[in-house]
């Protein structure tokens, strides 16, 4: 042991700081959140076991199923979209285009802008009295109805929009870089067996780049996951709560709805669906690597 | 026959640039949107051509986004975030960065017994929702009475920057062969000075994308200012988010859009001078993590 300290002390001196740090801020807090879930906090945390009652609580919680409900949709509509749109933009521009960078550039900058500031934007087109409502009226379309943002069943899609906006970039970088990284040989083979090129791409680059495109799934599925700012600054959640998300409702009970034990069960939930989408993600990862290596 | 597969793959071409730039205006729309808003005096909006160019453009909606514009009674503008979001930013910025790079050095290149197990219960936190683990946090700093300080903001910054900062030198520090560090332990060289004096100086790039990537996520957050920072360090976004949604009365949108710029153009700026960096920091995580 001490010859172990003498030759790694000073790594584990430099390490104590940050490996205290998670230890507390993240397994300590993590398990007194699943402890204040079992319990009646209100606005202080009360610390005698109440067993379940704030999960059967949360479930017949009314906004609790809408905001998981969109959260299915907004991130199953985020996944699709932003890796459909990433993935056209990736292949198109991997065809030598002359403005590569430009556009490339182009496609990125949302990635540099904060969520409130592309829920502010995006609030703002969408506006029915001045936005793209209004910009279709004015071409000659005086019924067209384009109002998002005050529709309980669309203001959902309106955060869709923005968040495709912002998070599609993403996935292009992404997937260019793997588009980059295969075999130029693989386009001459297929050539001369004269494939057509969409069957190439489905066939052989779709299966090849299986390990990048999970990461861009698991990178939007998160991003779902843990959306607050972007609903805050374009809907508050409304109208209602109809544009309500887990990741805003967990902070809406534990602040000025003041009900601690109700908002960690929510946050067990978070982290209930985020390991549900994170051990997929590894076996497939896991099956890839082994596959490499064999 | 030629002929005519030349004429497809021209028109084929045609259509992928015509795809590209379509894109390409999506993207930009809300940018310009942005811009010419905020250029406009208020008639000129109520008039409502959105997308037209501003007949008189002028900056007063700058001037009062910046100096005056009011949240409740607050009537000094946006510009008080401005400086607490610097204020935290640079020490969360250079702690974050540091931090992760000594624990990426240590973990990379010191491979004591367990330090593979400890790197991945350390990157685990990449992936925890700041929801999760909010709350416990908000009642530690409330109980050494620190919560809502400048020291409480910074510290989550650096503590949720943690897990990827080490991930990102970890891997990097993990191409470089340790026979260097062997070589220069021989020599009598101990930890920290192989750290300063072999490891940074060779760290200029990683660092780089570490900075580039620092500065844009602890710019742009709004979560953890709104709940760690208080009253008195409120950072640009939360003030932004205030002046925008809380106000009260008459709405002004050029104000508005003057503010969301003026919120953008830190990071914009940081993105476009360092293009290659902010990329290679984005897709970081996903090509190697």
């Amino acid at each position: 042991m001490s010859r172990l300290f003498r030759r790694y002390g000073a790594a584990w001196m430099a390490l104590s700081p940050s490996v205290l740090a998670a230890a507390v801020c993240f397994y300590g807090c993590i398990a007194w959140m699943v402890y204040i879930s079992f319990t009646r906090s209100k606005l202080v945390p009360r610390y005698d076991w109440a067993g379940w009652v704030q999960y059967e609580r949360l479930m017949d919680d009314e906004r609790w199923h809408v905001a998981m409900g969109n959260l299915l949709v907004f991130g199953g509509a985020l996944i699709v979209f932003t890796l459909a749109l990433g993935f056209l933009l990736a292949i198109f521009l991997d065809q030598r285009i002359r403005i590569e960078g430009f556009l490339r550039t182009v496609y990125m900058y949302p990635l540099a802008m904060s969520f409130v500031v592309t829920g502010l934007a995006w609030q703002w087109i969408l506006n029915p009295d001045f936005g793209v409502q209004k910009i279709v009226r004015d071409l000659g379309f005086p019924n067209f109805e384009f109002n998002w943002l005050g529709s309980e069943r669309m203001s959902i899609f309106a955060i869709l929009l923005a968040a495709v906006w912002h998070g599609s970039g993403l996935v292009m970088a992404i997937l260019l870089a793997g588009l980059r990284n295969i075999d130029s040989d693989i386009w001459k083979a297929t050539r001369v067996d004269g494939i057509p090129t969409w069957r190439v791409y489905l066939h052989i680059v779709v299966p090849m780049l299986l390990p990048v495109i999970t990461t861009c799934v698991v990178l939007q599925a998160l991003g779902a996951l843990r959306a607050y700012d972007i609903v805050v600054a374009m809907t508050g959640g409304g109208p209602g709560f109809s544009s309500d998300l887990p990741g805003k409702f967990v902070i809406d009970y534990a602040g000025e709805r003041a009900n601690l034990g109700l908002a960690a069960a929510a946050a067990v939930e978070m982290l209930l669906t985020l390991v549900l989408l994170l051990v997929p993600s590894w076996i497939v990862k896991f099956r890839q690597n082994r596959a490499g290596t064999a | 026959m030629n002929h005519r597969h030349k004429n497809r793959q021209i028109a084929a071409r045609l259509g992928l640039y015509a795809f590209l730039l379509a894109a390409g205006a999506f993207f930009l729309m809300p940018l310009y949107v942005m811009l010419v808003t905020s250029l406009k005096p208020a008639e000129e909006i109520r008039q409502g051509a959105m997308l037209a160019l501003p007949h008189a453009p002028t900056l007063d909606a700058f001037a009062e986004a910046w100096g005056s514009a009011c949240t409740g009674l607050d009537c000094r503008g946006i510009s008080p975030g401005f400086v607490n979001s610097l204020v935290i930013l640079v020490p969360s910025v250079v702690l974050s960065i540091l931090l992760g790079a000594i624990n990426g050095y240590a973990l990379a290149q010191w491979r004591f017994p367990g330090a593979d197990k400890l790197a991945a219960a350390i990157t685990v936190g990449v992936f925890i929702p700041v929801q999760v683990v909010m709350l416990p946090m908000v009642k530690i700093f409330a109980f050494v009475g620190l919560q809502g300080s400048l020291i409480s903001i910074v510290t989550v910054h650096v503590v949720f920057s943690l897990p990827f900062m080490a991930l990102l030198f970890r891997n990097f520090f993990a191409s470089i062969p340790d026979e260097l560090t062997r070589a220069a332990l021989v020599d009598g060289a101990g930890f920290w000075s192989i750290f300063f004096w072999i490891m940074l100086p060779m760290s200029t790039n990683v660092l780089l994308v570490a900075l580039v990537l620092q500065f844009t996520h602890i710019w742009n957050d709004y979560l953890l200012g709104l709940i760690f920072a208080g009253r008195d360090w409120k950072p640009m976004t939360v003030q932004l988010n205030n002046i925008v949604n809380v106000a009260e009365g008459e709405v002004r949108y050029n104000v508005n859009m003057a503010a969301t710029l003026l919120t953008a153009i830190p990071p914009l700026i940081v993105y476009f001078l360092s293009g290659k960096y902010f990329v290679r920091g984005v897709t970081a995580g996903a090509t190697k993590g």
